[in-house]
């Protein structure tokens, strides 16, 4: 049988989801031992079992300075940056999005200045945002709106175009108005897609989001891993970054469950 | 004046002829089944028609009104494809058809109770009820079709065009389609141009059969001239043109 033919069973499926997992959890337990027999005081690799108690004392212990838990503080300004900044981009991708993909005036005008915007690197624009806006929360949250807007335009720009142009010529025949069709014919066929898109922009989203904490902030994810590097605390890095993961992937989860429910005519399809 | 009129339409691609002076003259009520090969411009004489398209030559009228320039109430369309709305159940495609020339595309309040009423007893007659509530990719191919007629039908066009509505139905299916719209018509009396690359289909449902072809053949530029209609059969009595079975004979007799 063919190797393309051959399908694990659900168990096997299982087994072997988790094998790359626990494989990676056992190469670092084995190099982190290596490293605590040579030095016990290393602090590059530091036990799992270390890093598990760092964990329970980040997520429940509060500040001695401040008497706040930090993480449940950095967690949540770090998602209202990024709920902000994700959720305007959608929306703005979402209506520039539908006019450029409907009106070939707008198309005309518009996708060649948005096809250059996007190649700007956006954290080479990073400096003129906190010139501009200041250290504060506006310039984070618009380096993300910066940074996945334009993406976010094409990608729907062209999902639009991508509606069968039969659809569009029937919504007419039956005497529909531009608005009509925009908003009863083009918009709900592009709002899942916009949840796909959004989805993919996530990725890049904290990118930017721990970049501009990581350069000028006082709370956040981002603003506290790099602040920690300094004393070398490997254990706080890591149990942050497990926990940006973690956050990161939940969203991802949530936005997917969202649209199989608020979809569900895009099942059907299937 | 007949009520659809094309006067010496042409119609090229980047100067590439697809369509040369073509003349027709339909009846209200005519059902017209357009054939030929592929690439003849039949489907491109449908968007013509259709108003999609504006011809480079010549001008096509309904009802002696001014050439349209888009698509709208006065024509209803079902293609092959796609002439449902994958996002709205079935009852509300057929709502839809009504209530997509408002100002929100969309009845509110005891208006969109009386449409929905409607709509049910418009799936009832068209054999839908049992699906109200689905969506159109849950059908079958023939039901999305049925739907995507009735839908179109709702909005009582003035003509209905159909670009090969039964190309992708299985032969049974087909044939059920056929009683179908043959009973719709019956009711409405509309007029219908139907393309469709089934000889045997053109000819069962239309009163009249025209032909595109090239009259003109550059054997060294295939695209040189475009086409036109060579042949316009009279269809009606099964399709034995210009003829009228007056009594038995040994001529097999339509059915």
């Amino acid at each position: 049988m063919r190797l393309i033919n051959r399908k694990p069973g659900r168990a096997f499926a299982l087994f072997l989801l988790l094998v790359p997992f626990v494989l990676a959890l056992i190469a670092y337990s084995v190099g982190s031992e290596i490293r605590l027999a040579e030095n016990p005081a290393d602090k590059l690799l530091p036990a799992p079992s270390k890093i598990v108690a760092t964990a329970e004392r980040l997520f429940t212990e509060p500040d001695k300075r401040s008497g706040r838990i930090l993480l449940w503080h950095d967690t949540a300004i770090s998602l209202r940056r990024l709920g902000l900044g994700v959720m305007l981009s959608a929306l703005a991708g979402l209506v520039f999005g539908l006019l450029i993909g409907l009106l070939p005036h707008l198309r005309a005008m518009f996708s060649g200045f948005v096809a250059v915007v996007s190649m700007i690197p956006p954290l080479a624009i990073l400096p003129i945002l906190f010139i501009v806006f200041g250290l504060g929360e506006v310039s984070k949250v618009v380096l993300i709106v910066i940074g996945i807007t334009p993406f976010l335009i094409r990608d729907m720009s062209q999902r639009t175009l991508e509606i069968p142009r039969e659809m569009i010529v029937k919504a007419e025949t039956l005497g529909a108005s531009t608005a009509t069709i925009a908003l009863r014919v083009a918009l709900p066929q592009v709002l899942p897609r916009l949840i796909q898109s959004v989805r993919l922009s996530l990725g890049p989203a904290w990118l930017f989001l721990i970049a501009a904490e990581a350069i000028a902030s006082d709370l956040g994810l981002g603003y506290r891993i790099f602040i920690v590097r300094r004393y070398l605390a490997m254990d706080v890095i890591l149990t942050y970054v497990l926990w940006i993961t973690l956050l990161a992937f939940t969203l991802d989860w949530l936005l997917k469950k969202l649209s199989e429910r608020l979809f569900p005519w895009t099942e059907a399809s299937l | 004046m007949s009520f659809v009129s094309v006067r010496s339409v042409f119609q090229s691609y980047d100067n590439r002829p697809i369509l040369e002076r073509v003349n027709l003259e339909v009846e209200e009520g005519e059902f017209v089944s357009i054939v030929g090969a592929s690439g003849c411009g039949k489907s491109t004489f449908l968007r013509l028609l259709l108003a999609q398209e504006t011809p480079t030559r010549g001008e096509i009228t309904v009802d002696g009104n001014p050439p349209a320039r888009e698509p709208g109430l006065e024509r209803g369309v079902v293609f092959q494809r796609y002439s449902t709305f994958p996002h709205l159940s079935v009852r509300d495609n057929i709502v839809a058809g009504e209530s997509f020339r408002r100002p929100w595309g969309r009845y509110f309040g005891a208006e969109k109770r009386a449409a929905r009423a409607r709509a049910d007893e418009t799936l009832a007659r068209i054999g839908l009820d049992h699906v109200a509530d689905n969506y159109p990719a849950t059908l079958s191919g023939g039901m999305q079709q049925r739907l995507a007629i009735g839908q179109a039908l709702v909005a009582r066009p003035r003509i209905l065009l159909l670009d090969e509505p039964f190309g992708a139905l299985d032969p049974g299916t087909r044939l059920a389609m056929h009683d179908f719209l043959t009973e719709l018509r019956d009711e409405t009396g509309m007029t219908v141009f139907m393309v469709t690359h089934d000889l045997e289909e053109g000819f069962k449902l239309g009163d009249r059969v025209i032909v595109f072809d090239k009259p003109r053949w550059d054997p060294d530029d295939p695209g040189a001239y475009g086409a036109t209609i060579t042949y316009d059969f009279d269809a009606r009595n099964g399709g034995i043109p210009f003829q009228t079975i007056k009594e038995q004979t040994h001529v097999l007799l339509p059915t």
